[in-house]
Formats: structure tokens, sequence, C-alpha cells
């Protein structure tokens, strides 16, 4: 599991991270990314980086899906405690071959206490 | 036991880089493996060769090239994070025109595939800096 806890563009963590997250995405291993604290603004949409002149990478994480990693969990209070709502983030969507192709969202809302115990079940957490 | 540690953060403004030897060197005397340990973020910059402290401080840079030269250590550095920050060996500098390159000796440049591999592989695989 990926855990994302760094706004996107402030430091390089959200970027350098996403990179090892896609190159990851081919050792066919079971993924996932968890979105926590300042994290989540990793998943804001209608980033626009031309004030401050760095890279906008956003748009890689529409790619993700390509890259059959498709369970991205949002902590709900971290959400909540920056005034932000699931409507705020990138709709991040997924054909899930398994049930006959169909359109489902990649994110997943999660409380502060059941993303603990999926934290307790990876074999190797990486923190960007 | 099989270690594997990833190092984030650059030599001398953070702890990380000493934390990450102290515990290597820990680890080979008690007899287990390092698998690899790999550089990333500004990590990278513990692999420039052209880091000169003063006499009396530790050289952070060369006490990984001799241990990695005593234990035949894999030092792994991210060829994209690197290439950012100016970490060229010599196959990269003449790739992209540079008059030098500056990788310290018992490291090499990779890809991330290398890191993903570690974390599989490694029954520990233990992160030092952010």
């Amino acid at each position: 599991m990926y855990v994302n806890r760094s706004a996107p563009h402030g430091t390089i963590y959200a970027h350098e991270g996403l990179e090892v997250v896609l190159v990851g995405a081919a050792f066919d291993q079971e993924v996932s990314m968890a979105f926590v604290g300042d994290g989540v603004f990793q998943l804001k949409q209608a980033q626009d980086t031309s004030g401050i002149g760095t890279k906008n990478f956003a748009g890689a994480y529409r790619a993700l899906a390509d890259y059959d990693v498709t369970r991205l969990y949002v902590e709900t209070e971290s959400l909540e405690e920056r005034g932000l709502t699931v409507g705020d983030l990138m709709p991040l969507t997924y054909e899930d071959d398994e049930d006959d192709d169909q359109e489902k969202s990649s994110i997943t809302l999660i409380d502060r206490a059941s993303l603990g115990q999926l934290f307790e079940a990876q074999d190797v957490i990486l923190n960007f | 036991m099989k270690f594997a540690l990833m190092i984030n953060q650059g030599p001398y403004t953070h702890q990380a880089s000493d934390t990450a030897y102290h515990f290597a060197c820990a680890v080979l005397k008690a007899g287990h493996e390092v698998f690899r340990i790999f550089f990333y973020h500004d990590g990278v910059n513990n692999a420039t060769r052209m880091t000169t402290p003063p006499q009396d401080d530790r050289h952070v840079i060369d006490r990984w090239s001799e241990l990695a030269s005593q234990h035949k250590l894999d030092l792994v550095v991210c060829v994209a994070a690197a290439q950012r920050r100016g970490i060229l060996d010599e196959d990269e500098a003449r790739r992209h025109g540079k008059d030098g390159d500056n990788l310290a000796p018992g490291f090499r440049i990779s890809g991330l595939g290398q890191l993903i591999e570690a974390g599989i592989e490694a029954d520990r695989f233990l992160v030092f800096g952010n």
C-alpha cells in the first residue's frame, strides 16, 4: 500500500510517490493507495499550477486505472478537516472486468479507525 | 533475515542516512543479510563523491562506499530522482551532454523497479527519512 500524506505541489513527495506507484504496477502485486492528511489534496479536482510554474502531474492519477491501480482509499476525517467532500475530488473510475466492464469509482471513503485496520493487513507500506 | 532499506533524505541536513548506516552495520554484525539499499527523493544526494565535509566530521558518503565494498552491498540510486538533483554516473553524464559525473564508488543508478523488487524480496523493509 502506498500512503500519500503530502499536498501535491509544495514538496516533491506526491509526484515522486506517484512515479513509484506507476512503476510498481508492473510487478503484479496487490496494490492500493491511501490518501490521508494533506494527501487528500492530491486528488482535488481542477488543479492548476500555472501560478507557481511547477509541473502539473494531476492528470497522471487518471492513468492509475490503466495500470490496474483501482483501490484508492481516502480518509473521511482528513477530507472533513479540510472542508472537502468527495465531490471536490477528481472522478477517478475504472472498468470492472469481473463485473461486465461496469464503470466504478476507484475512490473509497474510509474512516480513520478502519484505515488503521487496513494498514495492519499490509505486507509493505510506502509513505510519501 | 533479509533486510532492505530505503533512504529518503540527503546527508547532514537529516539524521536519516546516519541512522540507516548504523542500522545496516548492526544488521550485518548480527549476521543478517542486506538485500539492497535504495536511495530516493533527496536521499540520492548520499551518492555524490563531490561531497567534502570538514575533516573533523563523519564522511557520510565515503562511509557508505566503504560499507558497500566490505560487504558487497547493493546501493541503488533512483535514476529519475538522481537526474532531477544532478547525480550522474559516467553513462548518464555522456547521454545528457554534461561535463562531468559524480556518482560515488559502490553506488549504481537504476530504476524504481529495484525498489519494488526490494519490497517483495526482503523479509523486512525499512524506510529512513520522509
